[in-house]
């Protein structure tokens, strides 16, 4: 776009005209004289001119791009808001580099700040003992850990990574409203957001002149391999989380996988030999630093909070012992006590010997009598915030209690005020958010990111805007909800040579390791295998008997004569182990009426083994292995995810329309297989999922024998039931171009159970199985085959030497192949014994620990 | 007087152990009155691991891991101590509390500021209004510290009821408060919720207590058992003991192993262990005087069952291995 293209432009109304800045408030782009600020103009300008439908249709690419990347932020846990998508606003927030070269200045100064109080903290305690910090607040709070007292911290660097949040008072000026210290929650979300932001605006972005946000990710990289106690080169770091109930689970994995790092939950882990080790398949990992997502006191129930989960038993300990490095360390929670901002000042002049740079909103604590004076002289202008919560109190504005209310406040604090501390109440800066086709002044809050380096902090040039969703909403620091902004520092004068390299290195992590696959992994990635393989021929299977049944639609006349159809619906039964179904007391009824039964199978979320029960399965076993998958193939979970949601939000009330949902179903669940089969590195995950995925085809594909072919059909109905076979086997056009002649089901049976050439017969699973599994690591003390491996062979063994002439003929009543169904019955045998000695020898979780010496050891016998 | 004292504590699980990490407060530390001279644990199945580390309160904390199958842990803490009996002022002859109160919070006062913590709520002590109410009544305006917080132990001692029976390790204070009935631990959390609702100084003390047989009685073994009481900081006296459960100022015969803010911080022995199922467990202490004449103890005697003969008045009856 060219300059003189605008001047037209610019007379439009729309977007910026009608902005109005909310008052008593610095809006970040239109001065309260109405100007627009100049480095907002060319943003503006371009926005303009991609018109009304021009910027529609980026929001929709914004939109999909996001629901695609599965980018999900579960605020205030909802129970199903797992996939809770992350909302993006397309108008990014700008902040001028000069500008943003003051904050950095001033952030590297409260993270070096903040460094040397939780040195002190938990080394000399000089502030303490000096009263520079009251002892009452800070010996007192459970965010103190003690046991991680005098713990020797990797290069004095507790705090490795860092968060604030800023806002402007109506003057102007940047002030610090919350600092996240223990493992601060977003900047995996602000790359996101570039990377959508950058994608759907290229030219916008790209002469905006933007600095980059690479750089600052390989720095928390060589910081934490710098840090390790050993291997700098080759230092393991793994990615803690508390697991895929979490809210920002998607940020943990997204992280992990940008990193490189390895993704695990705390029972992955365990401390031996005094270090830390992840638990892979048969072996044990040394772990050098752990990039923790998980509050610290959760970390480790020996020393600190007991009932957790969430940790690992003697992490602590493995820390002292110098064998592992935490970012943050642990008590690092301690900085995020409310009461800090009110002695900041004093502690910065004291520690670095200069004046605060970024001042706090400001805050003081009633425990001190001179603050308290103040604050009662002034208390209609502040927020009374109680430090102990437990207690139900809330925060309080003076102003707007009634007299007793007022009165009772007053008391509380006059009896007990160290326990209260007031802070300056504060109008946030607004920003421009893009509503529909308005700009609209939202209050925005800013958060920055810094990360240490060998010799200070470095400051992520960029971070994560938030702005409200309605114009009264409030922001709270520890969630991150509201309308995500990206954000831009933007140079005033073109750095056109900065930009030319960078844009290719943002997507790319500098070195990534092949991570080691856990039990948790392995036994997930199973799971995924054979719930999309158990989707996919469920599909397959519900397709044909749907076609079937249109066929004939006087069905409910012809059931005693249509084997085929019954055997159809059987197979569902047998297949899903979903009942009432087909088989059992009543079936009769349901058979003469199949249809309700069939809608309740493709989509009522609540019926066991239904389909929306699969696929609901297969999303959250990826969900818990995300980190594994590529963007494509998560695109393909976000696609099956979408589908599930059509047939269960809308439940289709006929066949015929569900037909029309099922069959993007399955091509989305191929591509899914094509993908983890062309797409995934051919590591030990994925012969997991591979295992999965043949050792189900073989279960699914014996019960449709069995159904299908084992009751003997008549003579008209013979063609339909091989048809059927056939199209959910999908072997059709090989079964027409190999066989003219012959039995007709012998040549069936040759095709899709014999077969070791059809991937879809029984034959070529166990081909695969006996392969994938030969593959697998194995116990230092096993000799000759596994258990796996004799099951798999039996199986394999069992077709080979089967007679499919013998097989094909019927019993003495002449109604059933019994030879097949023996046969069929043996392999289902085989195929839960594999499954079993699978699940024993790879996926036994360690058994969780107990806590008990505890409680009777303890306790003091006089 | 000298002690040798034997700790021996013993878990059996049901099921093996595969991995098990635990922390041990069971070396007594070099106190005022107290010279360790000597002290050792030993762990069955051999640990992989084992560590000392000295925590926030100074005390010696063992760490250890043990990394081989197992079905059952014995831990062997085996001391030897020399404690002598602190020399005490007049109890009038002390200074007033309140003066002591105010010291902790002069803000100027670093020694004492850095000892402030004690006077806080802890996790097992918090603020209670019971408890503060029923040590203010021993505690009158002026009243000299020393003589105030001797009536208070003896106040606990009269009017709660010894009974290992009425709580657990997760009983709440305000439930002792309550109920006014408990065990040593639970009297000493009394005490101290009291005493820093007033602003004062007050830990948890861990140790032992020497018992003796009646007359012309054997000593049996393992007879013996951990205790605590609590402690006051008295400036210029330092951190003097007080035994509730007895009513009686810790001498000769009271161990100390740690301190802490309360139980929590000074557990003996706590654990994570992986697998066990079930387990059961024993506890034996032994306290045994070292001078010859005294402690050359003899055999397990088929003696009866001796009352252990408290110093002072009668010392409750001890349960064991709990």
């Amino acid at each position: 776009m060219s300059v003189p293209d605008l001047a037209p432009l610019l007379e439009q109304s729309g977007l910026v005209d009608a902005y109005t800045p909310l008052p008593e408030r610095y809006d970040e782009m239109r001065t309260v004289e109405g100007e627009v600020r100049p480095h907002w103009q060319y943003v503006l300008d371009a926005l303009r001119t991609l018109g009304p439908s021009g910027i529609e249709a980026r929001w929709r690419e914004a939109t999909r791009m996001v629901r695609d990347n599965g980018v999900t932020y579960n605020l205030n846990a909802e129970p199903r808001g797992m996939s809770r998508p992350w909302e993006l606003d397309l108008l990014p927030l700008l902040i001028r580099s000069e500008e943003w070269a003051d904050l950095e200045r001033g952030l590297i100064q409260r993270a070096d700040l903040l460094n040397q109080i939780l040195l002190d903290l938990y080394g000399p305690r000089r502030l303490i003992r000096s009263g520079l910090l009251p002892a009452e607040l800070f010996d007192a709070s459970p965010e103190y850990l003690l046991p991680c007292h005098g713990v020797e911290v990797a290069g004095h660097r507790p705090l490795i990574q860092y968060a604030a949040d800023l806002t402007r008072t109506p003057d102007g000026h940047w002030r610090i409203i919350g600092d996240r210290t223990q493992s601060p929650l977003g900047f995996g979300y602000a790359l996101e957001n570039r990377v959508v932001l950058s994608r759907v605006l290229p030219s916008m972005f790209r002469d905006s002149h933007v600095h980059r946000l690479a750089g600052f990710f390989r720095s928390i990289r060589r910081t934490l391999t710098r840090l390790a106690p050993r291997r700098a080169e080759h230092a393991r770091v793994v990615v803690l989380t508390p697991g895929p109930e979490n809210e920002a689970y998607f940020e943990h994995a997204y992280l992990a996988n940008y990193l490189g790092f390895t993704l695990v939950q705390g029972g992955d882990l365990s401390v031996r030999d005094g270090a830390l080790w992840l638990r892979t398949l048969g072996r044990l990992e040394r772990i050098d630093a752990v990039l923790r997502r998980v509050d610290d006191g959760w970390c480790d129930p020996l020393e600190l909070r007991e009932d957790s989960f969430l940790g690992v038993p003697g992490l602590v300990q493995a820390v002292r012992a110098g064998n592992l490095v935490i970012a943050n360390a642990l008590g690092s929670g301690i900085l995020e006590h409310p009461a800090l901002p009110a002695f900041l000042p004093s502690l910065c002049r004291e520690l670095l010997g200069e004046e605060l740079q970024i001042p706090d909103i400001p805050t003081w604590w009633c425990g001190d009598p001179d603050s308290l004076t103040r604050v009662l002289d002034r208390l209609d202008q502040l927020v009374i915030k109680p430090l102990n919560k437990r207690h139900g109190e809330r925060c309080l504005f003076p102003e707007t209690l009634d007299a007793p209310a007022r009165a009772a406040l007053l008391q509380a604090i006059r009896e007990r005020p160290h326990s209260y501390i007031a802070q300056e109440r504060v109008k946030t800066s607004t920003a421009p958010a893009l509503i529909g086709q308005h700009l609209e002044p939202r209050p925005s809050v800013l958060r920055t990111f810094l990360t240490a380096e060998e010799d200070g902090y470095a400051v992520m040039p960029g971070g994560l805007g938030r702005v409200t969703p309605t114009n009264d909403a409030a922001l709270n620091s520890n969630q991150l909800g509201g309308l995500a902004k990206d954000v831009w520092v933007v140079a005033s004068e073109p750095e056109r040579q900065e930009s030319l390299l960078v844009t290719t290195e943002m997507h790319t992590p500098a070195v990534t390791q092949e991570s080691e696959v856990s039990s948790r992994v392995a036994d997930n990635l199973f799971w995924i295998g054979r719930y999309a393989e158990r989707a996919e021929g469920l599909v397959r299977l519900l397709r044909i008997t749907i076609f079937k049944l249109s066929e004939r639609s006087d069905y409910a006349a012809s059931t005693g004569d249509s084997c085929c159809l019954r055997s159809l619906l059987e197979a569902l039964t047998n297949q899903t182990q979903s009942f009432p179904g087909f088989i059992g007391t009543g079936a009769a009824e349901r058979l003469r009426n199949p249809v309700p039964e069939m809608l309740s199978l493709i989509s009522d979320p609540a019926r066991l083994g239904g389909l929306p029960q699969t696929l609901q399965a297969l999303g959250q076993a990826a969900y818990s292995v995300r980190d594994r998958l590529s963007a494509d193939t998560w695109r393909i979970v976000s696609d099956i995810e979408a589908h599930l949601g059509n047939l269960t939000h809308e439940a289709p009330g006929q066949l015929s329309l569900a037909l029309d949902e099922l069959d993007p179903l399955i091509t989305s669940l191929v591509a899914f297989s094509a993908l983890t089969q062309e797409n995934m590195t051919h590591n030990e995950g994925w012969h997991f999922l591979e295992i999965g995925r043949r050792l189900e085809r073989a279960a699914s594909t014996a019960s449709l024998l069995r159904s299908m072919l084992v009751p003997i059909a008549g003579e008209a109905d013979e063609n339909m039931v091989i048809e059927a076979v056939l199209g959910v086997t999908d072997s059709l056009i090989t079964y027409r171009r190999r066989y003219r002649a012959g039995t007709r089901i012998g040549a069936l049976l040759d095709l899709v159970f014999q077969d070791e050439g059809n991937p879809r017969a029984l034959a070529y699973q166990l081909v695969q199985l006996e392969r994938l599994v030969s593959e697998l690591p194995r116990g230092d003390m096993a000799v000759g085959r596994t258990a796996v491996e004799k099951h798999v062979l039996k199986g394999l063994t069992g077709i080979r030497l089967a007679e499919i002439d013998s097989m094909v003929q019927p019993d003495k009543a002449g109604a059933r192949r019994a030879a097949l169904a023996a046969m069929l019955a043996e392999l289902d045998r085989q195929s839960a014994a594999i499954s079993d000695a699978i699940t024993a020898q790879y996926f036994r979780h360690e058994e969780q620990p107990h806590s008990l010496l505890r409680r009777a050891a303890a306790r003091g016998a006089s | 007087m000298r002690f040798r004292i034997n700790h021996v504590t013993r878990y059996e699980y049901a099921e093996p152990v595969s991995l098990c990490h635990s922390i041990a407060h069971l070396k007594p530390p070099q106190t005022a009155r107290q010279r360790c001279l000597s002290s050792q644990i030993r762990v069955d199945p051999w640990p992989a691991v084992h560590r000392e580390h000295e925590d926030f309160f100074g005390n010696r904390v063992s760490y250890f891991s043990i990394q081989q199958a197992h079905d059952a842990l014995e831990v062997r803490a085996q001391s030897e101590v020399e404690v002598v009996a602190p020399t005490l002022p007049q109890p009038e002859a002390t200074q007033p509390w309140e003066r002591i109160v105010d010291r902790l919070h002069d803000r100027y006062d670093e020694p004492m500021t850095d000892l402030r913590i004690f006077t806080l709520s802890s996790p097992l002590v918090p603020p209670d209004p019971d408890a503060l109410a029923y040590a203010a009544e021993s505690f009158s305006p002026g009243r000299p510290i020393l003589e105030a917080t001797v009536e208070l132990m003896g106040r606990i001692f009269r009017d709660f009821v010894y009974d290992p029976t009425s709580t657990t390790i997760a009983t709440p204070l305000a439930e002792v408060m309550e109920q006014r009935k408990g065990v040593c631990q639970d009297f000493a959390h009394v005490a101290i919720a009291g005493l820093r609702g007033l602003g004062l100084a007050s830990r948890y003390v861990s140790g032992y207590l020497e018992t003796l047989p009646p007359p012309g009685q054997v000593k049996l073994q393992g007879a013996d058992a951990s205790h605590a009481w609590f402690s006051v900081l008295i400036p210029n006296l330092g951190w003097i003991d007080f035994d509730p459960t007895n009513d009686q100022i810790p001498g000769e015969q009271h161990i100390t192993t740690a301190v802490g803010r309360d139980f929590q911080d000074v557990t003996p022995l706590r654990g994570i262990f992986y697998g066990g199922g079930t387990h059961e467990l024993r506890v034996a202490v032994d306290v045994n005087r070292v001078e010859p004449a005294v402690s050359e103890v003899a055999d397990v005697g088929e003696a009866p069952d001796p009352a252990p003969r408290p110093p002072t008045s009668a010392l409750p009856p001890q349960p064991q291995g709990r």
